[in-house]
Order: C-alpha cells, then structure tokens, then sequence
C-alpha cells in the first residue's frame, strides 16, 4: 500500500502580497503549512507499524525542501518536490495539472490533502487533482479509516454528519481535527537528512513551461486595495489586569 | 452576458446562500439560468427566481456529493459567461472539479463582483482587497457564505428544462452510507444576546466548564469552533461558522479561537467582540473590538469572578 501527502510550504507568520508582482512574498521563511501536518500524522497513524509506504509531495520552490524534510522528520518515507521556475505563480488549474502528473507517477492508493493552504485558504485543490485522475474525492474528513480497499470517512457539511465510503485508489482532504500531529523527535530529524527524497522539473514530469505558472493559469490578480475599514479596536496584552480590562470594557459598552 | 448559478438544497429547502448569488447575478443585467440537482427537485424549481431552470432528477443524484454534479454542470456550463456558487462543503468541491474538467479558472472566496466581472476578494485574514479575473469561459465564481442576501420572494416564474446526464465511472464510485443529521434540540444559540464560544486552546474538552461558567455570568449561551466540535469536545448545534450556525449576538466571546475565515463569516456581524487568545498574531485579532492577549486558563476565571461580583 502506498499512501501520498500533497503538503504546501507556506510563509510563516501574517503574509504580505508584493505589490509590484501581485504575489504572495515568498521571500521570508516558510514553513509546512500547518494544515498539512494533520494529513501527514494521519498517513502515519494508517501506516501504524505496516509496510505502507508514505510518499510527501510538494509544488513550490527550493525552500520547499525544508517542508518535506519536516514531513520525513515526522515520519514519511520519501518525498519528492516538483520545483521549476516555470510553475511560480500557478493557479488552481495549473496547480492540479502538476500536482495530479505527480500523484500519477507514483501511483498512490490513497491521496491525502490537508484542510487548506494557510495563505491561500482555497480548500479546492483535492477536487480539482481527483477530478484529473478520474478518483473518487471526499473532503473534510473528521474520521478516516481503511478496511480492505475501501475508504471510509466521517465528514461535516452544513448539514451535520455524512458518511462516505469509496474504493481505493482515491483522494481524501482531512480536517484540522482529525488528530494532534506529532512533532519530529530528534532522532526523526537526524534521520530525516538520510531518506529518499527527489527533485523533478515540470518537463521529468510530462509537461510544459506553458501547462504551469502565469502561463498555464486561468485567473489572475487585477489589482490590491484596501478592505473596509473597520472601527476602533484595542488590544491589551499581559495576564494580570486583564479580567479587570475586560470587564470596565464590557461595562463601557453596558453589556455588564 | 450569461450567468449559470448553481443552486444547493437540502431536503424540501432551497438554500439561502444560493438565493443571495442569484439575485446578486440578476443584478448584473444579463441572462441568469439555473440549475437544480438531485434525486427530487422538480416541485423546488419554480420558486427559483431565474430565467430559465434546469432540472436534473434521478435517484443516483440524491447523495449530496460533488462528482456526480461536475457531470452534471460540464455538460451546461460551456454555453455561458460564468458559473456562480455560494459556497459550501457540496460546492467548492464542485467548483473545483469542474475547474479541472474544462480547465476554466476559478475564483474564490469572493464577496462581490462587478458586471464585467471583476471579483472582489479580501485575502491574507482580510487585510487586503484582491480583485481578480479570469483569462477564460466560463468563469467559475464562489461567493463567501453570507455575502449577498437572499430576496423576499422568488421573482418570474421561470421556465423549466429537464436535462438528463450520463455520469463518469468515477463520479459514481463514492457512496454516502450514513447521515447524522443535526437534531434541533434545547434553546437555539442563533438568537442568543450574548455568545461565549470556546475554541481548541482551551486545552481540552473538561475546560469547556471555563466557557459555560462565563457565559452564565453574562447571561448568554456557549458556542464553539468545527475545531473543538469535530473532536467531540462540544455538541455540533453549538457550532459557529461556515458549517455551523450564523449569529450576530449583541456581545461575542472567543476564548482560545484563531479567527479562521470559516469561523469568521458565522459571527462577523456580532456588535461587539472580545477575544482571549495567547498568540498575538491571531487572525481574531485582526477583527476584534477588544483584543486581549494571554491565557484564557488565568484570565477567564478571574474574569468570571468579577462579572459575579458586581450582580
Ligand atoms: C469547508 C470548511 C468549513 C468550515 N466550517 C467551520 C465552521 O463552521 N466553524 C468553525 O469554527 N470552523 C470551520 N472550519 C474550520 C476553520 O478553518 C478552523 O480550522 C477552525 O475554526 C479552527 O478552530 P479553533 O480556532 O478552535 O482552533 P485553532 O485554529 O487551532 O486555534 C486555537 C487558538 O487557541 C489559541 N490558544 C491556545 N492555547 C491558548 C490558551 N491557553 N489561551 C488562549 N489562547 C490559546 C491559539 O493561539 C490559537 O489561535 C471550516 C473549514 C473548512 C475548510
Ligand atoms: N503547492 C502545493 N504542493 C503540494 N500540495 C499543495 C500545494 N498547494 C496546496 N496543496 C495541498 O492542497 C490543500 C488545499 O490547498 P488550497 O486548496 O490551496 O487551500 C493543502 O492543504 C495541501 O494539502
């Protein structure tokens, strides 16, 4: 059995849109997404002590290297990072076309996606990439589980509770409470530095310069402008006045 | 200039959101179509306010999955300008496959949209206005829940095509097995003055006694995050947010609450709001009338202690 984690590397802290490029500045550190953590803990939680094997899959540049090694470090067996200049900027139709190219030649059974990308906050991509590899998709998965060939997943909708059941191969989004993830220990981040892990262009993958980035999107980014203002609005920072703060605001507004 | 909008239901009801981006796409100017899916629809489709409504009735429609319904609206949507949802569990899975379908760009997330069809969008925790475009048709657009409110009455009667479909082998491989749907029970916190809604920092479920207490201090009710209520620390009837209830309390609490955008638009129209979170960089913050950063294990006691003090 094969599972594969598509994980983003995303900036760390509030993001920034460069205004001379309209993308997001990439330029500070990043981090794995924190999303993603929930799907990587949940492919390790399937693997248990079996002979799964967990493949982590990332679009993105360089740096991107430092999320997988994070994924390894936790426990996966192998990553491979899809990295090209030609693929910067790509939208969700370019995204799912290199994403779903990877998923292809490693032929997973299961792919996992995490919640959503923390700075794009899309929570679109799996039905995009399931939609190219003709597989059955369930998103938002808050209980997850195998049983010979099919899946098996507990989800919200707007509704309450649905339970969906598909037969392998196919694609799984989990939610952010579907478990705790666990942090690399140091033996995982040692260990890490040692697993397999591969670099590919768009072009090892089948496809060309034109399939990803600004040239193989579909949408674009027009212009930045400020929200809505929003009214007044304070901050206190510091535990021991602030129940006392709390309540002479709450008084103030005569909501006490 | 053509709209298709797909509009969501559940059960015998025609859902709110889609409404709203109906008549959101009416007033744009141009032709508005519609179209209705599942395993029986036909008797929803004349209080649909749009030109024209498709209707796709067949029992392997009736599971509220996404697959089966890309099927469905590939088939229409090449004919129009732009495809229109409200978003939801069942649509942005929709919008997305269908994006991958006929490789047409989607835009989400989206709060308004000009009639030559520039979308607004705010991004990065709603400190920036985006618009955005599209280079292609038909160009898929999801609207962020509650943007647009639905009219009073439905409008024309439209005119009803029935419009049948073969679907994918893939489309048909996911079966929904069970449902729980949500039991209407106890007083409703969507009509609650005052909300306090726990997130997960408050540490565990047991800590839930933290938010009961103050909300009883203060006279209102307990709400909490798809976080806290997916773990099965809280009831799902308390949930706020995209899939949970929509409330606009006189005062909101948040303890232990990142602020998410899906958390966000369930209680965004709240008069005031007070949130307790230990990281100073919470997106709550950034929405919040009085912001306060530290532990909600010191400060909600003390804070409760005081609210019973002064009664
Ligand atoms: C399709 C979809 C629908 C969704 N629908 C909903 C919905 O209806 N409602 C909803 O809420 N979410 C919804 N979500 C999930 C949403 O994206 C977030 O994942 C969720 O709201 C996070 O919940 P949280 O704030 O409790 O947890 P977290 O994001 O984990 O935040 C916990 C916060 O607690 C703080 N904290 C930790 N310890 C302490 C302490 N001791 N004292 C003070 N603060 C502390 C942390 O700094 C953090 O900010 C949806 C997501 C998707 C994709
Ligand atoms: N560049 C990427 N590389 C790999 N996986 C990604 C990438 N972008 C998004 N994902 C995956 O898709 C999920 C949803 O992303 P999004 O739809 O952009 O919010 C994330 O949680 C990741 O699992």
């Amino acid at each position: 059995m094969k599972i594969a984690v598509c994980v983003k590397h995303v900036p760390e802290g509030a993001s920034k849109i460069d205004p001379a490029t309209k993308r997001l500045d990439r330029s500070r550190e990043g981090a794995l997404n924190h999303f993603d953590a929930n799907a990587v803990e949940e492919a390790l939680r399937l693997k248990g002590d079996g002979d799964t094997e967990v493949v982590v899959i990332s679009m993105g540049p360089e740096a991107a290297g430092d999320s997988l090694r994070k994924a390894l470090a936790m426990g996966a067996d192998r990553a491979l990072l899809v990295s090209d200049d030609a693929a910067a900027g790509s939208d969700l139709v370019a995204t799912s076309k290199v994403l779903a190219k990877a998923l292809e030649r490693e032929g997973a059974d299961l792919a996992l996606f995490g919640q959503q990308a923390s700075d794009a906050d899309g929570a679109v991509l799996w039905g995009a990439v399931a939609e190219r590899l003709r597989r059955p998709v369930i998103s938002q998965a808050a209980e997850l589980s195998l049983a010979g060939e099919t899946v098996h997943v507990k989800r919200q909708t707007e509704f309450g509770y649905d339970v969906i059941e598909a037969p392998l191969p196919a694609v799984v989004a989990v939610s952010d409470a579907i478990n705790e993830p666990r942090y690399p220990s140091l033996k995982g981040i040692m260990g890490a530095k040692k697993k397999p892990s591969e670099t590919v262009t768009l072009a090892d993958l089948g496809l060309d310069a034109g399939d990803a980035g600004d040239a193989g999107s579909k949408t674009e980014v027009l212009a930045l402008g400020n929200p809505p203002a929003r009214g007044d609005s304070r901050k206190i920072e510091g535990d021991a006045d602030a129940a006392q703060a709390i309540v002479d605001f709450l008084a103030e507004k005569r909501l006490v | 200039m053509s709209i298709l909008v797909f509009v969501e239901h559940h059960d015998d009801e025609l859902q709110k959101g889609s409404l709203g981006v109906l008549a959101k796409a009416a007033s744009l100017g141009g032709d508005v179509d519609a179209v209705l899916i599942g395993g029986s629809v036909k008797s929803l489709a004349p209080k649909v306010g749009a030109k024209k409504v498709y209707v796709v009735e067949d029992a392997s429609l009736d599971p509220p999955l996404p697959q089966p319904r890309v099927d469905v609206i590939a088939q229409l949507a090449p004919e129009y300008d732009a495809v229109f949802f409200a978003n939801s569990v069942l649509a942005a899975d929709i919008a997305a496959g269908l994006a991958a379908r006929l490789d047409a760009g989607l835009n989400w997330d989206l709060v308004d949209i000009t009639n030559d069809f520039v979308g607004k969008r705010p991004a990065l925790q709603d400190s920036v206005l985006v618009d955005v475009g599209w280079r292609s048709t038909p160009r898929l657009a999801l609207f962020r829940a509650g943007s647009f409110d639905a009219p009073a009455s439905g409008g024309s009667t439209p005119a009803v095509e029935d419009v049948t479909v073969e679907l994918s082998e893939h489309s048909r491989a996911a079966k929904v097995v069970g449902q729980e749907l949500e039991q209407a029970s106890g007083p409703s916190i969507e009509d609650a003055e005052i909300i306090v809604a726990g997130g997960r920092g408050l540490g565990a479920p047991e800590n839930f006694t933290l938010a009961e207490e103050l909300a009883k201090a203060l006279g209102g009710a307990v709400g909490a995050t798809r976080a806290v209520v997916d773990a099965g620390w809280y009831p799902y009837a308390a949930q706020i947010g995209q899939t949970g209830k929509t409330v606009s309390p006189k005062l909101y609490v948040a303890l232990g609450i990142s602020g998410a955008i899906q958390h966000k638009v369930g209680m965004q129209s709240s008069n005031t709001i007070v949130a307790i979170n230990k990281d100073p960089n919470a997106p709550i913050f950034e929405f919040s009338d009085l912001g306060v950063v530290g532990d909600v294990h010191e400060i909600v006691p003390k804070l409760t202690e005081l609210i019973n003090a002064r009664k």
